[in-house]
């Protein structure tokens, strides 16, 4: 594999990682980035991706270390550059970004305070020019009151703006060389996008390469001139995205590709019989924050929204963080009481008390986070058991025999059934998580993001299992989620909702390829989507991709 | 793969913390039925011996063997701390289980009496309760049970909150679980773990809280030995007996650190198994 | 932020009405006549009649606690029975004998254990940090009361070094008052040296952890930027709280240092009103202990959002 390293601003050649007790992280690694370029590496949990990053600013955590390799940059090799030379380094020529918004800014310290300290450190500015500096880069990241935001404090801005300020601090030292650890992966789609805009156009304004690291390929493509997949510490395949796109090589890289969530055939949905759910001008209102002295203005998280969902149909409810729909769901499902409208199962009001058992029975929830929704100290036979113990008329016999019936279907061996949930990966996790709520065979299952926590190719496989196991088990399902892509997979019909109200609804089809609110086709244009072409490679496209940019919100 | 041993972590902390703990607790029991001397027999022709064959730790200003009065301070020690700790988990569990569970107005009385009953700090409370109820066995359960029940309460009750939230809890009320059944079985195991860690710490205060009582005086009467007023007694004789000093206090300081070590391998057992959730 | 200064000092104020309530009713629960109990059994009949009168002894409880509180606010906390003299002067003295110890103490234990605790999370698992640990864990399982009558032995008795008895306040004798408290403070520092530093490094590894961290060694900070300015103000907010909660427990639990050291501090007061039924010096030092103790942790949570900003949002 060439790797052209003459004129590489960075080249990285048989890197090797190990953790210790003689655990390989990864090996082999070798890639280069030239000047001006965007080099993705791609991967899922465990391949290696982001360890690779780290490496190149010599900030493995404790038991990682590299023992083999080189990591040239500007023509010298990084590794063996003593602390305080690679310290000039950091900063200065590689800027780092990294994932969790949350987190990655002091919380002790003012924005003003961790911006300077970059410029303070590698610059011989004085004082009025960095800030200077610092103020027309705030405006430049779409900042419109620069003073109280020097002085405000991480926590006081959102995910979004702190990635920004996070990228503004790292530019403002025009790096030659930007890692970006996972950029985007906790923000929501739209700000997604508009976050990886401006860095593209931050690092092209200043010639600055970029090395991004993610698990979304779809994304990346977008974006990379070149792309590096690699699978379990080892790369795969590495190549121009447009070629690696059009005529993926490696298994692997293919069955990524593959993973990305697709639209299947419209499906024929019943509409004869009448609604399972039906929901009328729902409002959920949260109490809002009280001082001691004064009673909190209340904060409306749905308002007025209605909605029906017919047997065995998929309802999704798509929006951005903040649009309501987890609070809609959970409304829903009985775990908070709306403060006005109606919920109707079968025809009949659950609110109040009436009818409620057969509520209870009748309607289940998956949960996002498998980490916390099973109970650590139970097997996972007895997880998935329990909802049976309030089924009349079981044998214990029937009840096991219901019980290795439903882990089967969710493609669980029976000796799955004596593990505890710390035994599992997420994946399985969650088809624990589903084989509760199915066991009881229920007519209506609220899924809140049942599948954002997990790496792309589970997700494919438990997007499938929901589309297998709808057929089989004949429930109604509302799919919540802020990924379009996986609602294009299993949804029939689509709600968009924004602050708490439905914009726009829809056949799947008619959302997506004929959206009529301006908010939709924004949300759309944000995911970009991988055709796959007749001769078997696969193509990027942007849905609405002009009118959507140009649209105000 | 770490080697477990009663399935704690095997490192050297934790084999001498549980080897020191062993001795004690064979030393309290053996403290209950049998000692080499009788601790209270007062001999004064053998007063203030230094240690010996005879006598292996030497023998007071009343001529009593110093180990056997060590043997059944350890007894007194230890039974009164088990009792207490006994009594401030299970009661605290009880009304941080309460105050979560029914929330409102009960878990706000239960706040507001917790936070004044820790705004007496340390051993104040046990000092103004043993004033009034005066120093006996019974009296110092009772004092020390009252001032630390506060603290588990708090920790049980600020799990209970935060285990109502998560995805497992929920999921058992959507199934149909009543809030009893749902609080039973889902969030009183999960929290028996943190509990535990802190039960495991609070042996070492309550075990310090009473010898500090007892080297003051106010601990259980005389002549009745514990390790507290075994070194409050042995405060005129200092210089001419260090002994009597010295080796009470290297019994609770032994004690002590045992339960520390002890305490931490059980906190590294259960704390990480948490932290996975 | 007033908002919070003001909440903050708000919520104190129903436990503070809590604790008087409390101690009114503990000094209510012991058998006999509270004008007997409270002015000894030597008091004339004249005083004790005044007594029963200005206290309403013959009225509800409720009347009687709005008496007693209006007394307290008055700062009449009685007199003592053994000495006579006023309690809340002579509270106040003590007071301030014991907190000159306390508070040296445990300041001197913090400028040693915040460092050390943190060294040790920098090295973690290196031979430091080791050392940290253990000698931390030694520290914290000896009894303050065995230290102190060693050290008096050793320094005291044996090697003649220090005085072992007594105390001479700072205003009278400067050098012979520092010689009087070096023991007692040594005693005290050496016990929660070990506590501290366990928790400054807990809290250090914590936020070691975090990506900020790695995020301000990224920008090219040298490891002592890293660890000084990023690390320690987040680091040291769950050890702040720490001191405010030892400061308290130390006026409790001063008691038996005082003993050993026979210094005219505030817990020798009560536990010497405690033998000698002398009530109301018991129930003025509960009140104050505790009033003080509540002073304390509300100021030290006052000043937490210095080292976490985040708590006032």
């Amino acid at each position: 594999m060439t790797t052209g390293t003459d004129d590489a601003l960075l080249s990285i050649e048989d890197l090797r990682l190990e953790a210790g007790l003689g655990r390989v992280i990864a090996e082999d690694v070798a890639f280069a980035v030239r000047p001006g370029e965007i080099v993705a590496v791609v991967g899922e949990s465990g391949s290696g991706k982001t360890m690779v990053a780290r490496a190149v600013l010599g900030l493995l955590p404790p038991p990682v270390v590299a023992t083999a390799g080189r990591i040239v940059f500007e023509g010298r090799d990084l590794r063996t550059l003593p602390g305080s030379a690679m310290r000039r380094v950091r900063g200065a020529r590689i800027g780092m970004v990294f994932q969790e918004p949350m987190t990655s800014l002091n919380p002790a310290l003012t924005i003003g305070r961790q911006l300077d300290e970059g410029l303070r450190l590698h610059t011989s500015l004085r004082s009025a020019e960095r800030r200077e500096r610092i103020v027309a880069m705030l405006g430049r990241i779409g900042i419109d009151d620069p003073d109280r935001c020097l002085a405000a404090y991480p926590h006081e801005f959102s995910g979004g703006m702190r990635q920004r300020i996070m990228l503004a601090s790292v530019m403002l030292l025009k790096p030659a060389l930007l890692v970006a650890d996972e950029p985007t992966t906790a923000l929501d789609a739209l700000v997604q996008r508009d976050v990886l805009e401006l860095m593209v156009e931050l690092t092209r304004e200043n010639g600055t390469s970029v090395l991004l690291i993610s698990h979304d390929l779809s994304m990346v493509a977008r974006y990379a001139d070149r792309v590096v997949v690699m699978y379990r510490g080892r790369i795969v395949e590495q190549g121009a995205t447009d070629a690696i796109l059009l005529s993926p090589r490696h298994d692997y890289t293919r069955k990524l590709l593959e993973a990305l969530p697709r639209r299947g055939r419209a499906r024929a949905v019943p509409t004869a019989e009448g609604a399972v759910i039906e929901v009328r001008n729902l409002t959920v209102d949260y109490p809002g924050r009280a001082g001691l002295f004064r009673k909190g203005r209340p904060k409306r998280a749905v308002d007025g929204v209605s909605l029906s969902v017919l047997p065995g149909e998929t309802v999704a409810v798509v929006g951005g963080s903040g649009s309501g729909k987890t609070t809609l769901g959970r409304a829903i499902i009985g775990l908070i009481r709306p403060s006005g409208g109606e919920i109707l199962f079968r025809g009949r009001s659950v609110m109040g008390g009436g009818g409620s058992r057969e509520y209870r029975h009748g309607c289940q929830i998956v949960f996002q986070d498998p980490y916390s929704s099973l109970d650590p100290r139970m097997q996972v036979g007895a997880i998935v058991a329990e909802p049976l113990r309030l089924v009349p008329d079981l044998s214990a016999a029937e009840r096991a025999e219901r019980v290795r019936r439903v882990l089967s279907d969710v493609g669980l061996d029976a000796d799955y059934a004596d593990r505890f949930p710390h035994q599992l990966s997420g994946g399985q996790r969650q088809r624990v998580a589903i084989a509760r709520a199915i066991v009881r065979r229920p007519a209506f299952v609220v899924a809140d993001e049942p599948v954002s926590a997990l790496d792309m190719t589970v997700q494919k496989q438990i997007l499938r299992l929901f589309g297998d196991l709808q057929e089989r088990y004949g429930f109604a399902c509302l799919f919540i989620s802020h990924d379009l892509a996986a609602v294009e997979q299993v949804a029939d019909r689509v709600l968009v909702m924004k602050d708490g109200r439905i914009v726009e609804a829809g056949s799947r089809d008619d959302v997506f390829d004929r959206p009529q609110h301006p908010y939709t086709r924004r949300l759309l244009s944000a995911i970009p989507t991988l055709e796959p072409l007749p001769e078997g490679g696969f193509r990027l496209s942007v849905r609405h991709g002009q009118e959507a940019l140009s649209a105000v919100s | 793969m770490t080697r477990t041993w009663f399935g704690l972590p095997a490192s050297p902390g934790a084999l001498l913390g549980g080897l020191l703990i062993g001795v004690l607790l064979l030393a309290a029991g053996l403290g209950m039925v049998w000692t080499p001397y009788d601790p209270l027999a007062i001999d004064f022709r053998a007063r203030l011996q230094p240690p010996g064959p005879e006598h292996w730790l030497g023998t007071d200003e009343f001529g009593r063997d110093v180990f056997s009065r060590a043997l059944a301070g350890a007894s007194t020690s230890v039974s009164i701390s088990l009792f207490t700790v006994a009594a401030a988990t299970v009661a605290g569990m009880l009304i941080g289980l309460a105050a979560g569970y029914l929330r409102g107005w009960t878990d706000r009385i239960v706040v507001s009496i917790t936070d004044a009953l820790l705004a007496f700090p340390g051993i104040l409370l046990a000092l103004g309760l043993l004033a009034v109820l005066g120093a006996n066995k019974y009296g110092i359960i009772l004092a020390l049970a009252l001032a630390y029940t506060p603290s588990v309460v708090r920790v049980v009750r600020s799990n209970v909150f935060s285990l109502r939230e998560t995805g497992f809890v929920e999921a058992s009320r959507v199934m149909g679980n009543g809030e009893l059944f749902t609080m039973a079985r889902h969030v009183l195991p999960n929290c028996i773990a943190p509990v535990t860690v802190l039960a495991t710490g609070m042996f070492g205060w309550v075990l310090l809280s009473e010898s500090a009582l007892s080297f003051l005086g106010l601990g259980v009467p005389p002549p009745a030995p514990t390790w507290g007023n075994m070194l409050a007694a042995s405060r005129p004789y200092m210089s001419q007996a260090p002994w009597l000093g010295i080796y009470p206090g290297l019994c609770i300081a032994l004690t002590l650190l045992g339960i520390n070590l002890l305490g931490d391998a059980v906190r590294d057992r259960l704390d990480p198994r948490m932290r996975r959730i | 932020m007033l908002r919070f200064a003001l909440t903050r000092i708000a919520l104190a104020v129903p436990t503070l009405l809590i604790v008087a309530v409390s101690v009114f009713l503990l000094i209510r629960l012991i058998p006999g006549d509270p004008a007997l109990l409270m002015l000894g059994d030597m008091a004339d009949p004249h005083s004790l009649a005044d007594f029963r009168r200005s206290h309403g002894l013959d009225q509800p409880l409720p009347v009687q606690f709005a008496l007693w509180l209006g007394n307290l606010a008055a700062g009449d906390l009685g007199r003592s029975i053994t000495t006579g003299q006023e309690v809340l002067p002579l509270i106040f003295d003590r007071f301030l004998v014991s907190a000159t110890i306390v508070v040296v103490a445990v300041a001197l234990a913090s400028l040693v254990a915040v460092p050390a605790g943190m060294l040790a999370a920098w090295r973690q698992n290196s031979l430091t940090d080791l050392a940290v640990v253990a000698g931390a864990t030694l520290l914290l399982s000896v009894p303050s009361f065995w230290l102190g009558l060693l050290l008096l032995l050793l320094f005291g008795m044996k090697l003649g070094w220090l005085p072992v008895v007594g105390y001479v306040p700072f205003g009278q004798d400067f050098g012979a008052a520092l010689a009087y408290i070096v023991l007692p403070v040594a005693t005290l520092v050496l016990v929660e040296v070990g506590v501290i530093a366990r928790m400054a490094r807990a809290s250090t590894l914590e936020v070691l952890r975090l990506d900020y961290v790695t995020h301000a060694r990224a920008k090219g900070l040298s490891e002592l930027a890293v660890m000084g300015r990023h690390v320690f103000w987040n680091a040291f907010a769950p050890t702040w709280t720490l001191i405010g909660l030892i400061l308290g427990n130390l006026l409790g639990g001063i008691a038996v240092v005082e003993t050993v050291f026979t210094i005219p501090g505030l817990g020798r007061l009560l536990v010497d009103a405690i033998f000698a039924r002398d009530y109301p010096v018991i129930q003025g030092c509960l009140l104050f202990i505790a009033g003080v103790y509540i002073v304390v942790n509300l100021v030290v949570d006052l000043l937490y959002p210095v080292f976490d900003p985040r708590v006032t949002a």
